[in-house]
């Protein structure tokens, strides 16, 4: 089975029977979208919110850059949008003690921005597992879509 | 434009080593008063790297620490980490608290000594850093986390997001005797406070 993998502010695409791996999601979120018909698959490691406004080296790391360019290179590969279905895992807090400041809550930031990023688009969200304090390493399956989820503390789960 | 990180020379990158080692030895006294045996630091390395890559550095995101974090805020700010293998966390545990622990289950109790060594080593490695750069900086208290070591560190790494897309992280080994107490001890400084640095030492970044 070929894995492919997904590193911290990256994104890869996929297809029928490859595997898309992130490891190791804090606070970032793992966005996996997939077309069922063409088994395209796409998955983006996003780690901040909205891009600043000053051009942008590296789109894969923000919400609202890297899910239209997942979206495009998954169409480049012969997915349709409108079939396409989104599935989330990530945003936590990683550290409960620290103080609520605006940076240490950005795990429900970044997820807030990959909802309102993939309702601009008309991607709807099948599952989500997000929030949280646990670190979460996701499988995404090209072949049927399911997301498999390891954490440390509470094992694993399909989504 | 490129990064302006990448673009440093080997002796730029010697001066952040020199500082980081300087840093690291009174951390490593500190801990050495604390535990009552000598501990012992390797010469930090200084990484550069993209944040695609920085798993790599930090041995897996996926490997299981007991990992504290620091942010380090005033005329230098950055974030720190000391990231411990839970046989590691075991080790000090035991050499500290003279018991011995069977599994992987640790107590409130444990977790705040992890804080308070964290505490002790970041607070000495920053007051040397302090003096030799003569930029005032503090620690926040410290906060534990046992997780994936990717999942821990993103926790730093989205303060340099935001900027950049490299790391530059000077990372220190401890040992005590011949067991080497395996953690890595990272200081990640902002991307603006990199030229900071180098400019209370007197190096043009050009």
């Amino acid at each position: 089975m070929n894995i492919v993998k997904v590193g911290m502010a990256d994104l890869d695409t996929a297809t029928d029977p490859e595997i898309l791996r992130t490891v190791g999601l804090g606070s970032c979120v793992g966005v996996a979208i997939i077309d069922l018909n063409t088994k395209v698959a796409g998955l983006a490691h996003v780690m901040l919110p909205i891009a600043g406004k000053e051009a942008v080296e590296n789109p894969a790391k923000f919400a609202d850059t890297a899910i239209p360019l997942l979206v495009e290179k998954m169409r480049n590969n012969g997915a349709i949008q409108n079939r396409m279905i989104a599935k989330l895992a990530g945003g936590a807090q990683m550290f409960t003690t620290l103080n609520q400041s605006d940076l240490i809550r950005i795990g429900p930031r970044n997820v807030e921005a990959v909802k309102q990023t993939l309702a601009r688009l008309n991607i709807p969200i099948r599952a989500e597992d997000t929030g949280g304090n646990s670190g979460r390493t996701i499988d995404f399956s090209s072949v049927d879509g399911s997301l498999t989820i390891r954490t440390v503390s509470q094992g694993v789960k399909v989504i | 434009m490129t990064d302006p990180l990448l673009r440093l020379n080997e002796f730029q990158l010697s001066v952040l080593r020199e500082i980081g080692n300087i840093g690291a030895g009174h951390a490593a006294t500190a801990l050495s008063v604390l535990m009552q045996k000598e501990i012992d630091m390797q010469v930090p390395n200084v990484h550069i790297v993209s944040l695609q890559e920085i798993d790599e550095v930090i041995g897996g995101a996926e490997q299981l620490v007991m990992g504290v974090f620091l942010r380090v805020e005033g005329e230098i700010s950055g974030s720190m980490f000391l990231m411990l293998t839970l046989e590691s966390a075991k080790f000090l545990l035991q050499i500290l608290m003279g018991e011995s622990r069977q599994d992987d289950q640790f107590s409130e109790m444990d977790l705040s000594v992890f804080m308070e060594i964290g505490n002790i080593l970041g607070g000495s490695y920053l007051s040397a850093m302090s003096d030799f750069t003569n930029k005032q900086m503090h620690a926040s208290v410290p906060a534990v986390a046992i997780d994936m070591a990717g999942a821990i560190l993103g926790v730093g790494l989205m303060h340099i997001g935001q900027y950049s897309d490299t790391a530059l992280l000077v990372d220190t080994e401890f040992w005590q005797g011949n067991n080497n107490v395996d953690s890595h001890f990272f200081f990640l400084p902002d991307p603006d406070s990199v030229e900071t640095i180098f400019k209370s030492l007197g190096v043009d970044l050009g």
